[in-house]
């Protein structure tokens, strides 16, 4: 493989752990603070990106539609922890992943409802269609650089968020202890529906920046849901920076596995046998990562509590 | 002790009863409904659906009844499904898989329950050579036909190499075996993804790289509208020639994908403008009902749904006759009909037909479609057919 080439993968592999950023940021600020497994994460993602794709329809603008979207799916978010999600605090786990497994059936069929069950249109902007040259001679994909582009902005406002304001101290006291935040008299539940609202304005960012290069369909939120987890899993539930540490890991090890495993076993086995066992590998290699990283440290790379 | 004989004899009599003579027909509608991958089954299903309504919820003269089952692309979930339609719901007759690996997973409990099974879509290269059985009739293709047509398009156009993409699972190895018989060119790699993938990022750098005269995708559903998008925004477009079977370009794909598809050649079994009286009253029916463009899985439903009715009727609703049904399943195409014009089916149950050339264009209202341009392959029939013994 040439450096060109690798340089090209491992800017592939950074932009798809930055689109699994932004949906593990929310899921795990709500998963850290709460203490609440919300499988319901995707299916905001998912109204996310229709809302989005309406939007555009409606305005016209993929830029107009973007902070419309991120509102109007900010609103569903609170709506739904105000309406059934802060009933089950107080439950064990499995209750609320029965709970949010079955928003995930209602919200399919809202949206099978209204948009219909087959996939819908939603493109890039006009001006990033196509391809940029790099430095390097590397034509690489524009819309891809905004996506990198708007990961990293919404890394960097997340850290001074949770590290620099007032809302974040509350916010890493509610993750590392939520009895005592609340017995020092910090308003939790108010805390509580802010930040779902942020999360799944978060993941309507997620859905609606990756709508143009994925398909916008019925149950788009649960497949990419379970990379999510995967992430938030390994970074360390509820911390921000490990969900940061673990996209990146994630995307990088996905895309490189995909293009560097079938060039290695094509030099150790017999061609049937790498062509078989390329593909079957490198699909299970980001859960090796996993176990590798819960073997060793079981509260993953950055736990939030002490 | 009389009662009780008699109630075990009455039970023996419900659970034993072979599906008699019927006044009524059960069928299993087990698909892939839900998921990235659900458009499909949806298109399936609906297009089975507008055929039944069209008879007025008589298929064969008798009424039917319908039951769904979503195999959610899961051959483990599939299997209970086929258990429980044919155990509990106790269907005469099985339809509706998408997927080649469900439908390996499912078949041998179809085949085990000696129920008859109508493929409006998947038929691995399994069930239609070696491992062929009376049970199995497909009113869609063989599995590797589309992709052979494809592959002598590919050579017609005098394409010096190509590069081939497909999922990992049998459709996706059949895919390939069909377009290299068609091409009998140069291939540089043959890549095998997850089914379901969502970033093909790694994919595209790699096929960049290698600067083939043509690249194959056989990605068919949510798989194919990541990738051709991705693809343009990568801006390959330019520089490669895109080749697709019909699954990849067709309606699903073209409403989400949009313009960035124009131009794009594919090969299927049927085209929306095919010149014939059934066809444009399906596609008329199809638009009415759902408001939008049938696809070849919508066809493919109707035609399933035709193909059911022919064979009943003329079996007179003994569908446990296996040898009388067979025949009547088997040449069902020559009383009928259908969307696609003139079909056989040949002994292994695999379709003998046609297969166009479409392009990806605007049609006179400005919306886009898939315009029938030629005709590659004409009365194809399946490579494996030979394979099967029986008559």
């Amino acid at each position: 493989m040439s450096a060109i080439l690798f340089l090209e993968q491992s800017l592939n592999g950074v932009q798809f752990g930055l689109m699994l950023f932004l949906l593990a940021a929310g899921l795990t600020l709500v998963f850290g603070i709460m203490d609440m497994i919300n499988l319901a994460h995707g299916s905001l993602y998912m109204i996310g990106a229709y809302l989005m794709a309406s939007f555009v329809q409606a305005t016209g603008s993929f830029w107009i539609a973007l902070p419309l979207a991120l509102a109007a799916t900010a609103l569903v978010g609170a709506a739904l922890e105000l309406s059934v999600l802060r009933r089950l605090y107080e439950r064990d786990h499995l209750t609320q992943v029965l709970a949010t497994f079955a928003i995930i059936l209602i919200a399919n069929e809202v949206v099978r409802l209204i948009w219909g069950s087959q996939p819908i249109l939603l493109n890039p902007p006009a001006g990033l269609t196509g391809p940029v040259v790099l430095p390097g001679g590397i034509y690489y994909a524009s819309y891809r650089l905004a996506i990198i582009g708007m990961g990293v902005a919404v890394a960097v406002l997340l850290y001074i968020l949770v590290t620099k304001t007032k809302v974040g101290m509350l916010v890493r006291a509610g993750a590392s202890n939520r009895e005592m935040a609340i017995a020092m008299g910090v308003d939790i539940r108010r805390l509580f529906t802010a930040v779902f609202a942020l999360g799944a304005a978060l993941c309507a960012l997620a859905g609606a920046m990756l709508g143009p290069i994925l398909a916008v369909q019925v149950g788009m939120g649960e497949n990419i849901l379970i990379l999510a987890f995967v992430v938030i899993v390994i970074g360390g539930i509820g911390s921000i920076r490990g969900a940061f540490v673990g996209a990146l890991l994630v995307g990088l090890v996905d895309t490189m596995g995909r293009a560097v495993l079938p060039i290695v076993f094509a030099q150790i086995f017999s061609p049937q046998l790498a062509s078989n066992l390329g593909p079957s590998v490198s699909s299970i290699l980001i859960y090796v990562l996993m176990a590798a990283v819960l073997f060793f440290r079981p509260q993953g790379l950055f736990p939030a509590r002490g | 002790m009389l009662r009780k004989t008699f109630l075990a004899a009455a039970a023996c009599a419900v659970f034993a009863a072979p599906a008699l003579a019927a006044d009524s027909l059960k069928i299993g509608f087990l698909s892939t409904l839900s998921g990235p991958a659900g458009g499909i089954g949806i298109e399936i299903r609906d297009g089975f659906s507008l055929a039944l309504k069209m008879k007025d919820g008589k298929l064969g003269g008798l009424p039917t009844d319908v039951v769904f089952a979503d195999d959610q692309l899961n051959p483990e979930v599939g299997k209970q499904l086929a258990d429980r339609l044919l155990r509990r719901d106790r269907v005469n007759l099985m339809t509706g898989i998408v997927f080649s690996n469900v439908m390996l997973a499912v078949w041998p409990t179809i085949e085990q329950a000696k129920t008859f099974y109508v493929a409006p879509n998947s038929t691995p290269t399994r069930i239609s050579g070696a491992g062929c059985s009376p049970y199995f009739v497909s009113a869609s293709w063989p599995n590797e036909a589309y992709h052979e047509a494809a592959g002598h398009f590919a050579k017609s156009r005098g394409y010096k190499n190509a590069y081939l993409i497909a999922p990992n699972y049998p459709a996706g190895k059949d895919a390939t075996t069909g377009f290299k018989r068609g091409y009998g060119g140069n291939i540089i790699a043959e890549v095998y993804t997850k089914l379901n993938q969502l970033d093909y990022s790694a994919e595209l750098a790699q096929i960049r790289a290698a600067k083939p005269d043509t690249l194959y995708a056989f990605l068919p559903g949510g798989m194919g509208i990541n990738f051709v998008k991705q693809f343009v925004a990568a801006g390959l477009s330019r520089d490669v020639q895109l080749v697709v079977p019909g699954f990849v370009s067709d309606q699903d794909i073209v409403r989400a994908v949009g313009e960035p598809m124009l131009g794009l050649f594919d090969t299927a079994h049927w085209s929306y403008d095919l010149d014939n009286d059934a066809n444009r009253t399906f596609v008329a029916a199809f638009q009415k009902e759902y408001n939008r463009i049938p696809s070849v899985f919508a066809e493919q439903g109707y035609t399933t749904a035709l193909v059911i009715d022919a064979a009943v009727r003329a079996a007179k609703g003994r569908i446990e006759d296996v040898k009388a049904f067979r025949a009547a399943l088997q040449s069902a195409p020559g009383r009928v009909k259908t969307p696609r014009g003139d079909w056989k089916i040949g002994a292994n149950g695999t379709p003998i037909q046609d297969y166009y050339l479409r392009v990806v264009a605007k049609d006179n209202q400005g919306r886009i479609v898939n315009k029938k341009i030629g005709t590659v392959m004409s009365g194809h029939v399946d490579f494996w057919a030979k394979e099967c013994k029986m008559k």
